[in-house]
């Protein structure tokens, strides 16, 4: 088991379904780090906000609503904006192959789709952790390259 | 440790898990902000098994959807982690400074269940302890260790069947007391009770009886911390278990 971290896990947006933010927020839990669920529909500027308050080193976003492609680019910024260049942003949700790139290129290192194991998402954050790769970092590495 | 010092209040909000303490530290929190300055620090437990924990409680924060007051408001989410010695003086390091840095008024809020969190309501000026109906008598005793601590018993979810004779039930049980602490009914959810609150928090007195039970809290922790901090802990904890060093020889080596 790797350090523990301090994880947000937010739904950003007009997504009512959280089932699955819920199912990764309690398999980070059992691997040992500290969750923070932010619960439903929140903006990212609430989010950019909530991880500054607690001091997270991850954020995890969960869209299944399709506008992913608007919504974790925006977190992104706003957390540079915001100073907070060593939180690392991670997504999951229904993310078509092709729109993924673009997400990469915005800063989110690692996208989780269905069927993801709750143990490649733990390798993730020991792996992100020790690669420092934080939203501001020049570092382009992503996950599963 | 010493004593918050410094202008600004400190209190604690705390009860058996399910009470509705997060509901009603939200309503107090559109009262309060934002004319006042107030930072939230809510504990919760760690898993014993895996070290890692679930913060929800700002999921029930509605407050912080609110983009005028939720400048005005700080939240942090605290595990208990391993240690019960730890958690408080780091809530306590973090109390002081945040009433150093223009804050007003400290709320910590964490479950009334388990040495950990029972001391980390110790740290605070004031202790409101949240009651609720149909809980049954389960946790007599657990209640009795809190009650001893309260300064303001509140009594939530006075819209649900069986509210007054929980008022009753606490006034029976306190009546014996000779500085018994005053015992409100509210309903968090509706909204009935809480436009008071917010002047009762600031004008509560502590109670003398109170006072003692939660320096005794803080003697203990104080204790505590600096046993477990001796660098000789672990070394005669080992010894303990692996050659036999009796408990009376392990203490002479840590005092």
């Amino acid at each position: 088991m790797g350090e523990r971290q301090r994880i947000i896990i937010a739904k950003p947006g007009l997504d009512g379904h959280d089932r699955g933010a819920k199912v990764v927020a309690r398999a980070l839990r059992d691997g040992g780090h500290e969750v923070i669920y932010t619960g439903l529909r929140r903006t990212p500027n609430q989010i950019v906000r909530t991880a500054m308050d607690e001091d997270a080193r991850f954020v995890g976003l969960s869209s299944l609503s399709g506008a992913h492609g608007h919504l974790f680019p925006t977190v992104c910024n706003l957390l540079r904006e915001a100073g907070l260049n060593d939180v690392i942003v991670f997504g999951g949700g229904i993310i078509p192959d092709d729109e993924r790139p673009a997400l990469h290129a915005a800063g989110v290192r690692a996208i989780f789709g269905p069927g993801t194991t709750s143990s490649e998402i733990l390798e993730f954050i020991t792996e992100a952790t020790g690669r420092n790769c934080g939203v501001g970092s020049d570092d382009s590495w992503h996950w599963g390259e | 440790m010493d004593p918050i010092s410094g202008e600004g209040l400190v209190i604690a909000i705390t009860g058996p898990p399910g009470v509705g303490k997060s509901c009603l530290v939200d309503g107090l929190l559109h009262r309060l902000a934002p004319e006042h300055i107030v930072a939230v620090l809510a504990v919760d437990p760690t898993s014993p098994l895996s070290g890692g924990a679930l913060l929800g409680d700002r999921i029930r924060l509605s407050v912080l959807d609110d983009t005028s007051k939720a400048d005005s408001i700080y939240v942090r989410s605290i595990a208990t982690r391993s240690s019960s010695g730890a958690v408080p003086s780091i809530i306590q390091g973090l109390a002081s400074h945040l009433l150093g840095n223009g804050f007003g008024l400290v709320i910590i809020e964490t479950v009334g269940a388990g040495q950990a969190e029972m001391r980390c309501a110790a740290i605070a000026d004031r202790i409101i302890v949240v009651e609720g109906p149909a809980r049954g008598d389960g946790i007599q005793a657990e209640k009795a260790g809190l009650l001893e601590l309260a300064d303001l018993i509140i009594v939530n979810k006075s819209d649900l069947p069986g509210a007054d004779k929980v008022v009753n039930d606490l006034t029976m049980s306190l009546s014996l007391t000779d500085d018994s602490p005053e015992i409100i009914k509210v309903s968090a959810l509706q909204g009935d009770g809480l436009d008071q609150l917010p002047a009762m928090i600031f004008a509560l007195e502590s109670r003398v009886s109170s006072q003692r039970a939660r320096n005794r809290q803080r003697l203990l922790m104080s204790h505590e911390h600096s046993l477990t901090s001796n660098p000789l802990f672990e070394a005669v904890l080992d010894r303990m278990s692996q050659e036999g060093l009796s408990l009376a020889h392990a203490l002479e080596e840590l005092s």
